[in-house]
């Protein structure tokens, strides 16, 4: 999995990661990380709490930066490439009462497509618009932001990202406290991006959805444990090497894996 | 006493000032109020980005570092043959020490394990301290007289001069100029700067600039509201304009009226009473204009707060009220609801006591829900003694019950989906659960008693356990 591509090949390859190691003064976070992901798949990341997930996805976007390694995307570095990558932060990372309603914040999705200097025009307005349809938020346009709930603000986030219509979408925690109507809006979206040939990488933590929601797994801490097909990966051995003797977190991932072995028996 | 106040008796400004320095007769006053304006329109502008960005103590330290810089410049000039009053000279020096704190701040927290709050105090501190002493020193030298270089503490409108006049409408009108023009690019980095970094844009130049309009303002307000209060003329405004809006773009313009507004009227104050200090009076204007915005401000000032939860309680009680009468008949007999078999008068009523004894409410508080309810015409006391439906006052009830026992049923059949949408009104249930899910509670409430008026409640009722 690890070869090495010619020039031809990697230009396919959505995601490439090689020798990526982080820290944060002098403490390694990721040592060593090595994958590579298919296009037109919803990848997840999981691991344990402090495995360096949310790390991961953004020393790919250049938010923290890498001691050494190698990032590709589509063959090229990010920094050519940003166009073609969209972002969903975790949603606690913004202050959700600044003075912007839904469709403002959607439209900064479209920011970089407008260009230095110019106004949000009606056109870009009504791109962002079609993206809050996308999500069911269409009605909530122009509610101040700190009025909406925690599910509705996810999926604000989440329309921003569609606006900017990328090929490769990094999603971090979504799931996360969102509401059944939310977690249903994400599920659809990510098979609509599937079906389109888009690619996303979701960093998740809730063991038991993890055979619903993805095709393929990254299972870390602070290396990788594993990467491939969830089928082939998602294992009880993946899953103890990947959660060690952190118990409660080693039970319930336990709990998943007979549960969804009991179904597929 | 008499004295205290034939003292200040004296202190105001007679009649003929008033209406000169009100009719803007003389050209020094004239060009004061207009600097001063230019000057709280720049800093409502540039203050409401400054804010957003959480960056307000790093404006105050800003200011307080460029001391060190007007004494050294005054020093170097002096040096040279001067006499060390050149204003363009001085504020050279104020501008460059204002930078070199505010990257000595970043230093400071990018470097070290230190927060941005002690690197703020220190930096503050200690650029303070080394303007003060080298004042100090310049006291003791021979050459060249360093009176007047406090002004630049305190601020001191009188001594602007027309040059002084243009610099600060040159420097006003960059920053509403690249306020406007980069407005997008603000906003997105003061919302969500991780976010603008993966969409290319050059977050940390952008904050430098943002940083730089700051130290801007600040020097150009040096010499008239003095480096101490200048924090005062950026955050008020735009933290006052936070009352009235939840739009940034209207945030701005706000904040910009606010700030000149302040500008204007503390001039104006500051002209007739000669001995009160510009920067002082510019600042309790504006404070006075904050307090205003607190408790009236349109969007979260706290009359308009106190007031939507008003009526938030007034809407709930009454959904209790109509929703403890619907119960209680319901309760005697089921059939009697039904407004098929009876003509509104002939419909049952429901006493005082009962409705006391079925909530926690007072007596009090009850009656005067039960005024409030007949004088909307929802509800009319009959000549039983009861309190009965008026038919507006059936149809709404049987809205409010429905809408609740469809809740109470969601969250009974769909507990753990629940969390994130418990809070919403019940009113809006259509809205929130879709009608598809509304369609199937009522459904599963329906099966048990399919011809039932009002739907069942899911659990019995407080008297039949």
């Amino acid at each position: 999995m690890n070869g090495i591509h010619n020039v031809e090949n990697v230009s396919k390859i959505p995601v490439l990661v090689h020798d990526l190691t982080v820290a944060y003064q002098h403490k390694p976070v990721l040592w060593d990380i090595d994958f590579e992901v298919e296009e037109g798949q919803v990848i997840g990341i999981i691991g344990p709490n402090g495995a360096g997930k949310s790390t991961l996805i953004k020393a790919i976007l250049g938010l923290v930066p890498k001691t050494s390694g190698r990032i590709l995307i589509y063959g090229e570095i990010y920094k050519k490439q940003r166009s073609l990558v969209g972002y969903v932060p975790q949603r606690e990372s913004v202050d959700w009462d600044f003075p912007v309603n839904a469709l403002d914040v959607v439209s900064m999705g479209l920011y970089g497509k407008i260009g230095w200097c110019k106004p949000v025009t009606k056109h870009y307005k009504n791109l962002a618009m079609f993206a809050m349809e996308r999500v069911g938020m269409a009605d909530y346009a122009h509610r101040q932001i700190s009025q909406l709930s925690g599910g509705q603000q996810q999926r604000i986030f989440l329309a921003r990202a569609l606006a900017q219509d990328a090929q490769i979408y990094f999603m971090d925690e979504p799931f996360v406290g969102v509401d059944a109507a939310t977690e249903k809006a994400i599920v659809t979206i990510l098979h609509d991006l599937k079906s389109k040939g888009k690619t996303v990488l979701i960093v998740h933590h809730t063991l038991q959805t993890v055979k619903q929601y993805f095709d393929s797994l990254i299972m870390l801490n602070m290396r990788i444990v594993a990467t491939g097909l969830t089928k082939n990966v998602f294992t009880q051995e993946n899953l103890h090497k990947t959660y060690g003797g952190r118990l409660t977190l080693l039970e319930e991932a336990v709990q998943a894996y007979t549960r969804e072995a009991r179904i597929h028996e | 006493m008499n004295k205290i106040l034939l003292n200040i008796y004296s202190q105001l400004p007679e009649r003929t000032d008033l209406m000169r320095v009100l009719l803007l007769k003389d050209y020094n006053t004239r060009l004061v109020i207009v600097g001063v304006m230019l000057l709280g329109l720049a800093g409502g502008i540039i203050g409401t980005f400054m804010l957003l960005r959480k960056r307000s103590l790093m404006g105050d330290a800003v200011s307080h570092a460029t001391l060190p810089g007007i004494a050294i410049a005054f020093m170097i000039m002096v040096a040279n043959g001067g006499d060390g009053k050149f204003l363009p000279g001085l504020l050279s020096g104020a501008f460059l020490s204002g930078i070199t704190g505010m990257g000595l701040i970043l230093l400071i927290t990018q470097t070290s394990h230190l927060k941005e709050d002690a690197a703020l105090g220190i930096v503050l501190s200690v650029f303070f301290g080394i303007g003060v002493s080298i004042l100090g020193i310049i006291q003791k030298m021979s050459k060249g007289s360093a009176a007047g270089l406090e002004s630049f503490i305190y601020g001191k409108t009188a001594s602007m001069l027309t040059r002084d006049a243009y610099l600060i409408a040159g420097t006003a009108m960059i920053i509403v100029v690249l306020c406007l023009f980069l407005f997008k690019e603000f906003s997105i980095l003061c919302f969500d700067q991780d976010y603008a970094g993966t969409q290319g844009w050059p977050t940390v130049r952008l904050d430098i600039a943002m940083m730089l309009l700051v130290v801007s303002v600040t020097v150009i307000g040096l010499q008239s509201v003095g480096l101490i209060l200048i924090i005062a003329i950026m955050v008020i405004p735009a933290a006052s304009a936070r009352f009235w809006t939840d739009s940034l773009f209207r945030m701005v313009i706000i904040a910009a009226v606010i700030g000149a507004a302040s500008g204007l009227f503390g001039a104006i104050l500051s002209a007739l009473f000669e001995k009160l200090p510009a920067g002082a009076i510019i600042v309790l204007v504006s404070s006075f204009i904050f307090s205003v915005s607190l408790f009236f401000g349109y969007s979260r000032g706290l009359c308009i707060r106190y007031f939507m939860s008003w009526k938030l309680e007034k809407k709930v009680s009454r959904q209790h009220l109509l929703r403890s009468i619907c119960e209680g008949i319901e309760n005697f007999d089921k059939n009697l609801l039904d407004t098929q078999l009876k003509k509104c008068s002939q419909r049952p009523g429901i006493t005082l006591d009962y409705l006391l004894s079925d909530r926690s409410w007072s007596k009090r508080k009850l009656l005067k829900l039960l005024a409030e309810a007949i004088s909307d015409d929802l509800v009319y006391r009959g000549a039983d003694d009861k309190y009965h439906f008026t038919e507006d006052g059936f149809v709404e009830a049987k809205r409010i019950v429905r809408n609740h026992r469809l809740w109470e049923t969601y969250l009974i059949f769909y507990a753990e989906l629940a969390p994130g949408k418990v809070d919403r009104d019940a009113d809006q249930i259509e809205h929130v659960l879709g009608h598809s899910m509304v369609d199937r509670l009522e459904r599963l409430l329906l099966s048990e008693q399919p011809d039932s008026v009002l739907l069942p409640s899911p659990h019995p009722l407080a008297d039949e356990k």
